[in-house]
């Protein structure tokens, strides 16, 4: 059973259905008791980190989430969430991972959104990038990067090169979408699933 | 590498794909969760799901197909058709759509991209214009999915893509009405203008009829995405040779 944790930001439902298409149970809460007791985590998100941290704050979650000792993963504004703080509306995050979210700056050659389909580079050997190969297409949306540090497992380059994903400890990040990366992002999500 | 976007836009009802006139005589194409799925198949980048009868049928949004093709389908997929407030936009998101695009409702009230972008991010908002060249410029038009109702709305279309952008629009979807359904190719003088003026994606739509259209569009209009219909749905052009084509001519595209 896996929790998608519920902040009423939108798009938590297709993170829920790319988790049934696996055949694996999950559902959402909000519920700190809950998410204290869940066995596997996903908090994904779709929006401001501002907005996501209040709610946090709001339903009570701040040192749930910071405390759980179940694997954890973050979506992409969920993996930036994990990070120490945000530019985005000047945030501080959960505080999970090292490093501060910073703006993509936006030209005519490099527009932003970064929207579309773009290659990862794993740069490091994990039970989540298990049979991800480099130049693997996933689906990415976002203002918003996430540095490079020792905790990227996997980058892309978009101008600049940034962390696609993250790990340290029971703790994993994608900016990307898995659940809209066709089949290597439901690889990923199964390599979630089995750790 | 980003890859360039091909993106299959289709017309649904009753959670039916149809083609065929807005008002009289649909062709049922088939189911439109058998449908995104073929195309996800078939390589497509991310679809656009128009219903198109919402907007005629003043309705609010009940979109039950918008839940059934995001339980399915693990690509990206946008849905347009009479999304005229922030909360319906919200309904469509959480029921698995990825991105909303709104075309005549922003005209009519422009504060509603403001709102959406404040409410989901400006990445869920996608403004879908109807542009039209006359006498050297070019002016948006409302209403163009009705032939009765179609009409010029009063602005150029290089202010108005910059307003939307301005008001939180995170993707523009240009829609040369010129070239619609002639299958002569991209408007790409259009397309460029409109490029140079922004630093958000734009996808371009009107006009495909051959694999080197798409070429011409990537290369020398620079676009993001370039959107079709037809050409898909008649089986003229293939999304499997259509990359292959495009990567021989040294475009990104994801095989």
């Amino acid at each position: 059973m896996i929790t998608v944790i519920e902040l009423g930001c939108a798009n938590t439902a297709s993170v829920l259905f790319a988790l049934e298409r696996l055949g694996v149970e999950a559902h959402l809460s909000s519920d700190a008791a809950e998410i204290a007791a869940a066995k596997k985590v996903v908090l994904p998100g779709v929006g401001a980190a501002g907005f996501a941290m209040n709610r946090i704050h709001e339903l009570g979650l701040f040192d749930v989430i910071r405390s759980l000792d179940v694997p954890l993963l973050g979506v992409c504004l969920g993996q930036q969430l994990l990070f120490e703080g945000s530019d985005e509306g000047d945030v501080q995050c959960l505080g999970l991972i090292p490093g501060r979210v910073t703006r993509m700056e936006a030209s005519n050659n490099f527009v932003v959104p970064h929207m579309g389909w773009n290659q990862l580079a794993v740069t490091r050997d994990d039970p989540l990038t298990a049979s991800v190969n480099d130049g693997d297409y996933a689906y990415f949306v976002h203002s918003f990067v996430c540095p490079v540090n020792e905790c990227t497992l996997a980058t892309a380059t978009y101008g600049e090169p940034f962390a696609a994903m993250v790990r340290k400890g029971q703790v994993w990040g994608c900016q990307f979408h898995p659940e809209r990366s066709s089949a290597t992002g439901a690889k990923i999500l199964e390599n979630f699933v089995k750790l | 590498m980003l890859a360039r976007r091909i993106i299959p836009c289709l017309d649904v009802k009753d959670g039916k794909v149809v083609k065929g006139v807005q008002f009289v005589g649909h062709e049922v194409l088939g189911d439109a969760v058998d449908m995104a799925l073929r195309y996800r198949d078939e390589g497509a980048d991310e679809l656009v799901l128009y219903d198109i009868t919402a907007s005629s049928e003043g309705r609010t949004v009940d979109y039950n197909w918008v839940r059934d093709i995001a339980r399915a389908l693990d690509i990206p997929f946008c849905v347009a058709g009479g999304i005229r407030s922030a909360d319906q936009a919200v309904k469509c998101l959480n029921s698995g759509a990825d991105k909303v695009s709104i075309n005549s409702p922003a005209l009519e009230r422009p504060d509603l991209i403001n709102e959406l972008a404040e409410m989901a991010g400006s990445q869920c908002v996608v403004v879908g214009i109807d542009s039209r060249e006359m006498d050297g410029d070019y002016y948006v038009h409302q209403y163009s999915g009705d032939p009765d109702k179609i009409r010029q709305a009063g602005r150029r279309t290089l202010d108005w893509v910059v307003e939307a952008r301005d008001r939180g629009a995170g993707e523009i979807v240009l829609n040369c009405m010129n070239q619609d359904g002639v299958r002569k190719g991209y408007d790409l003088k259009q397309l460029r203008l409109v490029r140079d003026l922004l630093d958000i994606p734009l996808v371009a739509s009107g006009g495909a009829g051959a694999p080197e259209h798409f070429v011409e569009v990537f290369d020398q209009a620079d676009v993001s995405g370039a959107l079709a219909a037809s050409v898909f749905h008649k089986k003229i052009i293939h999304i499997p040779e259509l990359k292959r084509d495009l990567r021989q001519a040294g475009i990104a595209v994801r095989l």
